[in-house]
């Protein structure tokens, strides 16, 4: 090769036609990808709100969602009612399951802004359902989740993810093993105080067979992303307190 | 080997014995201590590293005659970087659900060292074949000992393999656990994978004893 590769004016021309290159095959990769991954991202809310009230394919221990064909059907069919909650008044809004709950975290460090709080009410086999979306922050990134609750506030089902937790260990939390835990777990103290539920090293109750204690069992290893599932929980759904009070006068 | 010749397979062979990326040349450490708590996780990642090793040598030989050497690691992380993020564009579009697994991959392949230290050792200075089998039997050896550390952390930690109880069941006391075995917590934490992974040194350092330094 006859080219000189060590001369500055060389590397600052590799450079800028490298970063070129580079920047526009990313960009017309990633816009002509946009569309088909949002979509994506919708059936996924979709799948994980359903998985939470219990529609799901799951055969022995693993989770499996419905297909994505059948989502967004199955979603109409038993989502009933969408709201969302500002202020304390209840709003209505069909498409309540798009606002996103990580910008309406960063909104509210506004003081002046009201958040907005989504709230999927749906009814599956005559029973009720509410859901309500959480996001908090594990070891790495991230962890968000999908909480199922009756009108007394306890936990009929629980969907958990994470952007990058540690695989084998924080990345399981969105294992059966550990979110099939919460379902029975009461939210609320036996006063009808909100305690939330706390991941719990100590809880000596590795079958969690005890449902009023607020606990369930730790994932070994993942301490981390154990506490932020806890903080999660206790920060996000003690938000909706005052509504399921509400409900409760009515 | 009757496709390769007898160097070309020295290349394929070497890694996977004495020339073996994570015990020899202690490249890829980070990232075998840190997803090796599960078989399943270890397997992942080391088809993960093989696809991208394989396609990073070749892209760096091709290019290795025109990319100016001051800033030739500057090239070699974009390209990189750039191939994951491709592929994880792809995946989240066609097949989202295996983007979800293999997100949390996709950091710990950008910032592994092996792939820099291969492109660096050997596709800088080699023709397209020969770095191909490089990336590819490097890639063989970085999962032989993930996978050996992933098998003995899982079975000793969680007293499962690919997440099946292979031990009984440790909360009923079936199996093993009946005899008062217990799962040893250690093992799920990454100093346990560095003492596996010097165990394993130790083990092939005493087999061949050409490896060890004065």
């Amino acid at each position: 090769m006859g080219i000189n590769t060590d001369k500055n004016s060389y590397t600052i021309l590799f450079a800028i036609g490298m970063v070129i290159i580079v920047g526009t095959l990313l960009a017309a990769i990633d816009s002509s990808l946009k569309e088909k991954i949002k979509t994506n991202k919708i059936l996924e809310k979709q799948q994980n709100i359903l998985y939470a009230i219990g529609v799901d394919d799951n055969e022995g221990n693993n989770v499996s969602f419905i297909s994505t064909d059948q989502a967004p059907i199955e979603f109409d069919k038993y989502v009933v009612n969408q709201i969302y909650i500002q202020g304390g008044k209840v709003i209505e809004d069909e498409e309540a399951y798009l606002i996103e709950v990580k910008k309406e975290k960063t909104l509210a460090k506004n003081p002046n802004y009201d958040r907005r709080l989504p709230l999927f009410i749906a009814e599956k086999d005559q029973k009720k359902y509410y859901v309500a979306p959480i996001r908090g922050k594990g070891l790495w990134n991230s962890i968000w989740g999908y909480v199922a609750m009756d009108e007394n506030m306890v936990i009929q089902g629980a969907y958990f993810d994470h952007q990058a937790e540690t695989p084998g260990l924080g990345a399981n939390i969105n294992q059966r093993f550990f979110m099939d835990d919460f379902i029975g777990e009461n939210l609320l103290d036996s006063n009808g105080n909100f305690r939330g539920i706390t991941v719990s090293k100590k809880d000596l109750d590795p079958r969690n067979e005890i449902k009023d204690d607020n606990r369930v069992d730790a994932i070994a290893g993942a301490t981390i992303t154990g506490d932020g599932v806890s903080a999660m929980i206790k920060s996000d759904l003690r938000l909706y307190v005052p509504y399921f009070k509400k409900l409760k006068q009515n | 080997m009757g496709l390769l010749s007898k160097k070309d397979s020295k290349l394929i062979l070497d890694p996977l014995s004495d020339n073996n990326p994570i015990t020899i040349q202690v490249l890829g450490i980070c990232s075998a201590l840190a997803i090796t708590a599960e078989l399943e996780a270890s397997v992942v990642m080391s088809i993960a590293v093989l696809f991208v090793m394989g396609a990073g040598n070749v892209v760096i030989s091709l290019i290795r005659n025109i990319v100016p050497s001051r800033i030739r690691i500057i090239v070699q992380l974009i390209i990189i970087a750039t191939l994951v993020i491709i592929v994880d564009l792809v995946l989240k579009a066609y097949a989202y659900e295996l983007s979800k697994t293999l997100s949390v991959f996709v950091g710990l392949i950008i910032t592994n060292c092996i792939i820099m230290g291969r492109f660096e050792a050997f596709a800088l200075g080699n023709g397209l074949w020969r770095s191909f089998l490089d990336g590819i039997g490097n890639a063989l050896g970085y999962s032989l000992i993930l996978i050996i550390v992933g098998f003995f952390r899982e079975l000793l930690g969680s007293g499962t393999l690919w997440g099946y109880p292979v031990l009984g069941d440790a909360i009923d006391k079936t199996g093993l656990y009946a005899f008062g075995y217990e799962n040893n917590g250690f093992m799920l934490l990454s100093p346990m994978a560095l003492i596996v992974v010097g165990i394993i040194i130790w083990i092939q350092r005493s087999k061949s004893t050409h490896l060890i330094e004065d």
